[in-house]
C-alpha cells in the first residue's frame, strides 16, 4: 500500500462538521456581545431624531383647517404659521437629545426634563460609598487570608466569600429595605429612613467578593521567591506582606477596584430597594437618591413604547454598557498584563 | 518613646490584627443577614406556605407560582445555556492554537459578558428577545396579534440563559484544564481522533465541572431579577404558565414586589421573609453543592 495515503489524515465528514459546530457554538457569546451593544442602541438611537417635525405636523393638521375659514389672511399667513410654532414648543414640549443634560430628572409631568446629571450623581454617590467600605475590608482580609490566617480560617473565608457572592441581590435588597436601613437611621439618626448611605453599605457586601476574590488571586499570583527573598533578609512576615507582596500585587488590586465599582455602578435590585429612589442632585450622603440602573428598573414598565422617555432609558442602558465594557477593557489589558509583564521580567 | 523594634512589633501586631478584624467582619455579616433572615422567615414558613396561591389580595397564602415560575425559568435556562457554554469552554480549551486570532477575543466576550449589569441584558431581552424576534415572529407567522412579541417565560429565561454564560464557560473550561494531558495524548497516541478524544475523554472526566457549572449557572439566575423585570415576570397570575408564551412568577421578583410595590408591607412582613428565606436556601444550597463539587475536583487536581 501506498505509504502516503497511510500517513494521510483520513478525512471524516461527520467529525469535520462536529468541529465546525463546536467553532460556530463558540462564536455565540461573541455574536451576542455585538448584539447587545446594537439592539440596546437601536432603541435609543430614536433619541437623536428630530422629533420637532411629528409634533407639528400633529399640530398643523387643524392649523390649516382654521386657515381656509378666511381666505382674506393670506397675508398674514407667514405670521400665523410661524406663531403657533414657536408657541407649541412651549406649550407641547418637544424633548430633544440636548436635553439630557439638563439638571432635573422628571420624566412624567406635562413638563417632563430628562436631565441625567442626578442620577449619574446618584450612581456615584452610592458607588463610592461601596467602594470606600467595601475595598479596605476585602484588600485586608485577602490580605488576612494570604499571610496571616491559620490554615482552618482559610478554608473558612473561601466558602464564606462564596457564600456572600452567591447571595442574590435581591436578597441583600431586602436585608437592607428592611433591618439595614432602620438600624442605620437610629444610629446615625438620618432624616430618610432610605437613602444614599443605606444603598452604598448595602451594595459593598455585593462588591466585598468580587474585589477579595480578585486581590487574593493577585497576592497569589506573587512569585514565592519575592517573599522568600525578603524573608531572608531578616524582614518579618507583616512587613514581607505589606512591603513586598501587596506593592508586587498592586495592579491586581487595582483591577480588582475597577471591577468591584463597575458592578456597584451596575448593580440594579440593592439600589432600586434600598435608596429611596428620588432623583435629587445633591452631595449629601443621607438623602435618598436614584441611580442611572435604579431608574431603568423602575421606570421601564410603565413607559409607552417609542416615547422619548423609553428611548432615555435605553441611553442610560448603553452608558451603563460602556462603562462596564471600557472599564472591564482597562482592568484586562491594562493593568493585568502589565502585572503579567512585571513578573515575566520583559 | 517606644525603642524601634517595639514599634515594629506594635505596627506588625495592629496590621495582622487589621486583616483579621476585617475578615471576620465579612464572616460576621454573612453570619448576620442569614440569621436575620432565618429569625424572621421561619415562623412563616410551613408546607401551607410553598403550596399554596397567594390569596386575598397577595396578603395571604404561599408562592406556590413563584416557585414553579422560577423552576422552569432556571430548567428552560439551562435546557439552552448549559450545552452551549460547554461546547464554548470546549472550543477555548481543546480547538486553540496559537494561530487562532479568535480565540482571544471569544475570551474577552466571556468576561465582558461577565460584567455587563444585569439590567442591560433585561433591556437586551426587550430590545431583541422581545420588539425583534417576538414581533419578528408574530410578524411571520399570525400577522395582527401579538403572541410572541410580548414579555413571556421563553424570553426570560434566553435573556438568563445568556446571563449565566460566563458562569457555566468559567466552570467548564477549570474542569477540562484538570484532565491530565497523559490521558489525551495516550488516547490520540492509540489512534483516536481529536474528536474521539474530546467526546470519550475529556467530556466524561469533566462531568463533574459541567454539574458545577450548571448547578452554580441555576443559583445565579433564580437569584437575579433585573434581567426579568420587564422580560416576562409578573405581579400575579392566578394560574400557573402553560405555554412557552406564558408570563410567570418568579421568588426573587416576589420579594422585590411584596417589598416596596405592595398595598399593605407591614401585614406581610411575614411572606416577605418566609419567600426570601426560600429564595436563600434556595441559592445556599445550590451553592453549597457547587462548592463542594468544585471541592472534590481541585482534590482530584492536586493528586495528579
Amino acid at each position: 500500500m501506498d505509504k502516503k495515503l497511510l500517513l494521510k489524515k483520513k478525512f471524516r465528514p461527520g467529525e469535520w462538521f462536529a468541529e465546525r459546530m463546536v467553532s460556530l457554538t463558540a462564536y455565540i457569546s461573541l455574536t451576542f456581545i455585538a448584539l447587545i451593544f446594537i439592539f440596546v442602541f437601536r432603541e435609543a438611537v430614536p433619541l437623536f431624531k428630530d422629533r420637532s417635525h411629528e409634533v407639528a405636523a400633529f399640530k398643523a393638521a387643524p392649523l390649516e383647517e382654521m386657515e381656509t375659514y378666511g381666505s382674506e389672511m393670506v397675508e398674514g399667513d407667514a405670521g400665523v404659521l410661524e406663531n403657533p410654532s414657536t408657541e407649541d414648543k412651549h406649550a407641547l414640549h418637544v424633548s430633544k437629545a440636548s436635553d439630557l443634560l439638563a439638571k432635573d430628572w422628571q420624566p412624567i409631568s406635562d413638563q417632563p426634563k430628562y436631565g441625567l446629571w442626578p442620577l449619574f450623581a446618584g450612581s456615584f454617590k452610592v458607588t463610592l460609598i461601596a467602594i470606600l467600605l467595601a475595598a479596605p475590608i476585602a484588600i485586608l482580609a485577602a490580605l488576612y487570608t494570604h499571610t496571616f490566617a491559620p490554615k482552618w480560617c482559610k478554608e473558612l473565608m473561601k466558602p464564606t466569600i462564596e457564600i456572600l457572592s452567591g447571595f442574590p441581590s435581591v436578597v441583600i435588597g431586602f436585608f437592607a429595605l428592611t433591618v439595614l436601613a432602620t438600624a442605620i437611621q437610629s444610629l446615625f439618626g438620618f432624616e430618610y429612613r432610605l437613602n444614599a448611605f443605606v444603598g452604598g453599605v448595602a451594595m459593598s457586601l455585593a462588591v466585598i467578593p468580587i474585589i477579595f476574590t480578585i486581590s487574593e488571586d493577585a497576592l497569589t499570583a506573587v512569585p514565592k521567591s519575592l517573599s522568600e527573598a525578603s524573608l531572608a533578609l531578616g524582614a518579618k512576615k507583616w512587613e514581607t506582606s505589606l512591603f513586598v507582596i501587596l506593592p508586587a500585587a498592586i495592579p491586581g488590586v487595582f483591577a480588582a477596584v475597577l471591577l468591584g465599582f463597575g458592578r456597584a455602578f451596575g448593580e440594579t435590585m440593592i439600589v432600586l430597594m434600598a435608596t429611596g429612589n428620588a432623583a435629587l442632585m445633591s452631595f449629601d450622603f443621607s438623602e435618598p437618591v436614584r441611580t442611572l440602573s435604579a431608574t431603568i428598573g423602575a421606570e421601564m414598565a410603565e413607559v409607552v413604547f417609542g416615547d422619548f422617555h423609553y428611548n432615555v432609558l435605553f441611553a442610560i442602558g448603553i452608558l451603563l454598557f460602556i462603562i462596564s465594557f471600557s472599564l472591564n477593557l482597562f482592568a484586562e489589558f491594562f493593568v493585568r498584563q502589565k502585572l503579567m509583564k512585571k513578573f515575566r521580567g520583559n | 518613646m517606644f525603642s524601634f523594634a517595639l514599634k515594629k512589633k506594635i505596627y506588625g501586631n495592629s496590621l495582622a490584627w487589621a486583616t483579621g478584624v476585617a475578615a471576620f467582619s465579612v464572616v460576621a455579616a454573612v453570619l448576620i443577614i442569614m440569621g436575620i433572615i432565618f429569625y424572621g422567615g421561619w415562623g412563616s414558613l410551613s408546607w401551607d406556605f410553598i403550596f399554596a396561591s397567594p390569596k386575598g389580595g397577595m396578603t395571604e397564602g404561599g408562592i406556590f407560582p413563584a416557585i414553579i415560575g422560577t423552576f422552569l425559568l432556571v430548567v428552560i435556562m439551562s435546557v439552552v445555556g448549559v450545552p452551549i457554554g460547554t461546547v464554548t469552554a470546549i472550543y477555548l480549551c481543546e480547538f486553540v492554537s496559537s494561530k487562532n486570532k479568535i480565540a482571544p477575543l471569544i475570551r474577552f466576550a466571556v468576561n465582558t459578558l461577565a460584567g455587563i449589569p444585569a439590567i442591560v441584558f433585561g433591556l437586551f431581552g426587550l430590545g431583541f428577545f422581545i420588539q425583534f424576534a417576538g414581533s419578528g415572529l408574530d410578524s411571520l407567522f399570525n400577522p395582527g396579534t401579538i403572541k410572541w412579541g410580548q414579555p413571556n417565560i421563553l424570553w426570560a429565561s434566553l435573556t438568563m440563559a445568556l446571563l449565566t454564560l460566563p458562569v457555566v464557560i468559567v466552570s467548564v473550561e477549570e474542569a477540562i484544564k484538570t484532565v491530565p494531558r497523559e490521558l489525551r495524548d495516550a488516547s490520540l497516541a492509540l489512534g483516536a481522533t481529536k474528536w474521539e478524544t474530546i467526546t470519550k475523554v475529556v467530556l466524561p472526566n469533566s462531568i463533574t465541572g459541567i454539574l458545577t457549572g450548571a448547578i452554580l449557572a441555576v443559583s445565579r439566575g433564580a437569584g437575579e431579577v433585573a434581567p426579568i423585570l420587564f422580560t416576562g415576570a409578573a405581579y400575579f397570575l392566578p394560574e400557573l404558565p402553560h405555554a412557552l408564551h406564558s408570563q410567570f412568577m418568579e421568588l426573587g421578583y416576589h420579594v422585590y414586589i411584596m417589598s416596596t410595590q405592595s398595598t399593605n408591607v407591614e401585614e406581610t412582613k411575614g411572606i416577605q421573609y418566609a419567600t426570601t428565606l426560600v429564595l436563600l436556601i434556595l441559592t445556599f444550597t445550590l451553592n453549597f453543592s457547587a462548592i463542594w463539587l468544585r471541592y472534590q475536583l481541585r482534590k482530584r487536581a492536586v493528586r495528579q
